[in-house]
């Protein structure tokens, strides 16, 4: 940090600087996941009290479903996570523009050498890479913790701790995570586009602009025409990064582990992944919004 | 070297004219007042100079078109827009490092030594400060940055008379040189006379007077009364009479200084005698 300071300005510079003001303003960022671990964590030590014995019962299954049932916190503390840092960068991104307009410290911003250009991608840095990267940290350690905590208990109890999995298979989780993590984000980046374009233009209730437009449009499609084509769209765009970027379980499959995807190594599908249109086509948009996003700051005034 | 240059400047909101055609050039190392009545286009003048607004007509801050060369001309320019926009939620030790990393121009030590004059607390979030420290934090960041224009819009409003003459002392003793320029606007006329070398009246988007103050010490003058010279006195055209103690007071503009010393006691003006005679007689009209 000091060497930084001390080195002339680089272009990078006004850029970390921009990025480390947003988490000043915006705690939420590396608190919410860290909580939504914590909240993970008390479910599960709550649900210890009968865990020797459903583990015994887990041990007479066969390896493969042994594997699943024993996998389910892990998912569940991947599923909390990722929800979390979903809401944490929707309601992140409704703020960044139009906050600064409602308290007037835009005029203190734009009193400073850093472009429209460099705030706008300082704050799109935040759900697309600050969040993400805090979501697959505290993920592996809510896991981490979640595997010592159930060795702990099981071993307390005289129960074998014992599980199917190999310290490859463990290693090939870790890069499912990091996969799960790119591809939801370059999924979902046209949604935070949105977002963000919504909050430099509104002048007032950015949420409402953002989610009733596009009520009132699907509505008035369901009316004219009885067809549902933008509503799936906006699900898709949700959560549709797993159909896209995993090799896609059966239905029965689905429901068959309580409607949880199980991603393992052999279900990457990354070439299926980018010859999706729909991924390209959400990027262009995404490129868009952030376009529109520093035209408007350049025009808009506090509010 | 010309730091503003504007020529036929002009600024609609809709149907509203901020700016119907201001004509103004600023020299290097002058303090010039920005003086008008609510609503005359003095902030859309100054945000025009910064390259917040679009506008028409012709302009250049340090030989820089401010809206089409904005992000290059910060680095050169400082701006205080009014004492409330300072985030409320940063940290004072925050707001130093981050204006220190974003700014070229940037002394820490500077910034760090006016903030050691003052009560202010390095963990104290911006929220928690008086309206005047926050002025003052603010002016501290901004005379640290070396720009060669500072511009600002109503930089004392609401704060008390104490922080009031404090802001501008400081900035006149600590900040001032003759390579910078400072162009200033306030309702508080009298307390920035003293320290100004230029002043612009400005009103209803146009300039209503735009003098040095030498220029202005020699032009106008006032001269206290007796009622038996009122006759001759009102003779040679005043520009404004006004009643104080049930004395009458005359404002002239170029006026034979000699012949009126005959009449009465004459002095110079304060600017904001000077202002309400002018806005009177453009305002009271209507």
């Amino acid at each position: 940090m000091t060497d930084a300071a001390s080195q002339p300005l680089s272009k990078v510079r006004p850029l970390y600087w921009s990025v480390r003001r947003e988490l000043w303003e915006t705690r939420s960022v590396y608190i919410a996941p860290p909580a939504a671990a914590a909240v993970v964590w008390c479910g599960y030590l709550i649900s210890a009290i009968g865990m020797p014995a459903r583990r015994i019962e887990t041990l007479k299954l066969d390896p493969a479903h042994q594997s699943i049932v024993m996998g389910e916190p892990f998912v569940a503390a991947h599923a909390a996570i990722t929800l979390t840092v979903m809401i944490v960068a929707a309601f992140y991104c409704l703020g960044a523009l139009f906050n600064e307009r409602r308290d007037r410290s835009i005029l203190f911003w734009k009193s400073l050498p850093v472009s429209d250009l460099k705030t706008v991608l300082s704050k799109a840095a935040i759900p697309t890479l600050v969040l993400p990267a805090v979501g697959i940290v505290v993920t592996m350690v809510a896991q981490a913790v979640i595997f010592l905590l159930s060795t702990l208990i099981l071993v307390t109890a005289g129960v074998s701790a014992a599980t199917p999995w190999t310290v490859g298979s463990v290693a090939g989780e870790g890069v499912v995570l990091l996969y799960t993590w790119v591809t939801l984000t370059l999924w979902v980046a046209p949604i935070y586009g949105w977002l963000l374009l919504v909050s430099v233009w509104a002048k007032r209730a950015p949420f409402l602009w953002a989610v009733l437009p596009v009520l009132a449009l699907a509505l008035l499609e369901k009316l004219a025409f009885s067809t549902t084509h933008l509503m799936g769209l906006v699900v898709n765009r949700i959560t549709g990064s797993y159909d896209a970027a995993f090799v896609t379980a059966p239905a029965a499959e689905l429901r068959a582990h309580g409607g949880m995807p199980q991603l393992g190594l052999d279900k990457l599908d990354p070439g299926k992944f980018v010859t999706t249109p729909g991924l390209w086509i959400g990027l262009i948009v995404f490129a868009a919004s952030l376009a529109a996003c520093v035209w408007f700051r350049r025009r808009r005034e506090p509010i | 070297m010309v730091t503003i240059n504007a020529h036929g400047l002009r600024k609609a909101y809709g149907s509203n004219v901020a700016l119907a055609g201001v004509d103004l050039r600023v020299e290097e190392g002058r303090i010039v007042g920005l003086i008008g009545p609510n609503g005359a286009g003095k902030s859309t003048a100054l945000q025009a100079m910064l390259g917040l607004v679009p506008y028409e007509g012709d302009l250049k801050v340090l030989g820089r078109d401010p809206w089409t060369n904005r992000d290059a001309l910060m680095a050169e320019v400082c701006f205080i827009a009014d004492v409330a926009i300072l985030p409320r939620w940063m940290k004072v030790r925050d707001a130093v490092d981050y204006v220190a990393g974003v700014h070229p121009r940037f002394d820490r030590a500077k910034a760090e030594g006016f903030l050691a004059r003052t009560t202010i607390k390095r963990t104290s979030k911006v929220r928690e400060l008086s309206k005047g420290m926050v002025a003052q934090l603010h002016l501290a960041l901004v005379m640290a940055i070396d720009a060669k224009l500072l511009v600002l819009d109503e930089p004392t409003l609401g704060l008390d008379l104490l922080y009031r003459k404090s802001f501008y002392d400081s900035l006149l003793n600590d900040y001032f040189d003759h390579s910078r320029t400072i162009i200033v606007s306030t309702h508080q006329v009298e307390e920035i006379q003293h320290i100004l070398t230029d002043v612009v009246f400005i009103d209803r988007g146009r300039i209503a007077l735009n003098v040095s103050m030498e220029d202005f010490e020699a032009r106008y003058c006032e001269v206290m009364v007796a009622p038996d010279h009122l006759d001759a006195a009102r003779a040679m055209k005043p520009i404004q009479e006004r009643q104080l103690f049930g004395r009458s007071i005359l404002l002239f503009d170029n006026a034979d200084r000699t012949r009126l010393a005959a009449l009465g006691e004459v002095r110079t003006p304060s600017l904001a005698d000077l202002f309400v005679a002018m806005m009177s007689d453009t305002q009271g009209a209507a």
